[in-house]
């Protein structure tokens, strides 16, 4: 099939106009921390100091981390890949601008009180 | 909240619980239908490492330093209250997205394997690693339309399973059958041993 005009990308269709790398200025590892799919992350409510510039991407981010949210929350409602949004967050987290509430426990170590919860939760769904 | 005079956090916000249970199984079984009907439904990018596998199938002549691609994969979250999330992580069906299945596993409560009667031996994969990991697990045999039914009690022996993982029979499109496959997971963690850390400890104090 050669290309005509119906196959034309506009748009969303086109894909993203920044690649994800250029988001991340080329990095695809966070220099500290370990962002697990449903570690949590807040906003500190530190503002920003006049001394650092933050991408539009980064400044979307603690804006949905003013509330107390999972890095999968972040990268789904953010559309960016994972390891795009573990660099942005590592970069908000060195600033003192996030911080990570909880991550989760390697499973040996399941907790009670949270299974009750989450038991108790599921019956009354 | 004045109520609390027992518990020193009272007053101090306490993180969100953030939980997850794996449902795994074979490719077009029905994970996706399952996660639908209970939770709501959100889409992760994830870019992985290429792996052994991907050599000769992906070509990356030219660019060099290639070393992931983009995945895209479904999870649910069922919303309990202000401070306890649980999410539901499909595992990817096709062998090429193995190399997911560690961190989506990480720090995973249990997981339950969806089968199909007629494709029993598509869910081995996923029964082989949960195994070996530990992990604990239930089978869920996703009943379809016109399939024949059998006893958990056989497809237990046809799956060869160590007599104390549940089978339950379950469909994947129905809330409240869903309801019971998770709650079947959390229930069988419940009666293994556990350590009681008490609540304090997911704040890490």
């Amino acid at each position: 099939m050669s290309p005509g005009a119906d196959d034309r990308w506009f748009d969303r269709e086109a894909g993203p106009v920044v690649r994800p790398y250029a988001v991340a200025r080329g990095r695809t590892r966070p220099r500290t921390g370990q962002f697990d799919l449903i570690s949590v992350v807040v906003a500190t409510g530190v503002p920003p100091p006049d001394t650092i510039w933050l991408g539009p991407e980064q400044l979307h981010m603690l804006s949905l981390c003013r509330r107390p949210v999972t890095i999968a929350d972040v990268a789904s409602d953010m559309d960016l890949p994972l390891g795009v949004v573990r660099v942005l967050l590592s970069d908000l987290s060195d600033q003192g601008l996030v911080s990570v509430l909880s991550t989760p426990q390697p499973r040996e170590v399941p907790n009670v009180h949270v299974l009750r919860k989450v038991l108790n939760g599921l019956k009354a769904l | 909240m004045g109520s609390k005079l027992s518990d020193p956090d009272a007053g101090r916000e306490r993180p969100p619980a953030a939980t997850k249970i794996l449902i795994a199984g074979g490719f077009g079984v029905g994970k996706t239908t399952l996660v639908s009907a209970i939770s709501e439904i959100r889409t992760l990018r994830t870019e992985e490492t290429l792996s052994q596998q991907s050599t000769g199938v992906d070509d990356v002549s030219g660019v060099d330093g290639k070393t992931t691609t983009t995945v895209a994969m479904d999870f649910g979250r069922i919303t309990f209250s202000d401070d306890l999330v649980l999410y539901l992580f499909g595992t990817p069906g096709q062998d090429r997205f193995w190399f997911m299945w560690d961190e989506l596993s990480y720090g995973a409560l249990g997981a339950a394997v969806l089968a199909d009667t007629c494709r029993l031996g598509d869910s081995f994969a996923a029964i082989d690693y949960f195994e070996q990991r530990g992990t604990p697990f239930v089978i869920a045999v996703n009943c379809f339309d016109g399939a024949k039914r059998y006893h958990p009690e056989d497809i237990k022996i046809a799956l060869d399973l160590d007599p104390h993982v549940p089978v339950v029979l379950c469909d994947a499109r129905k809330r409240e059958s869903v309801k019971q496959v998770l709650i079947t997971v959390v229930e069988l963690l419940l009666r293994q041993p556990i350590e009681d850390h008490g609540e304090r400890s997911a704040t890490g104090g």
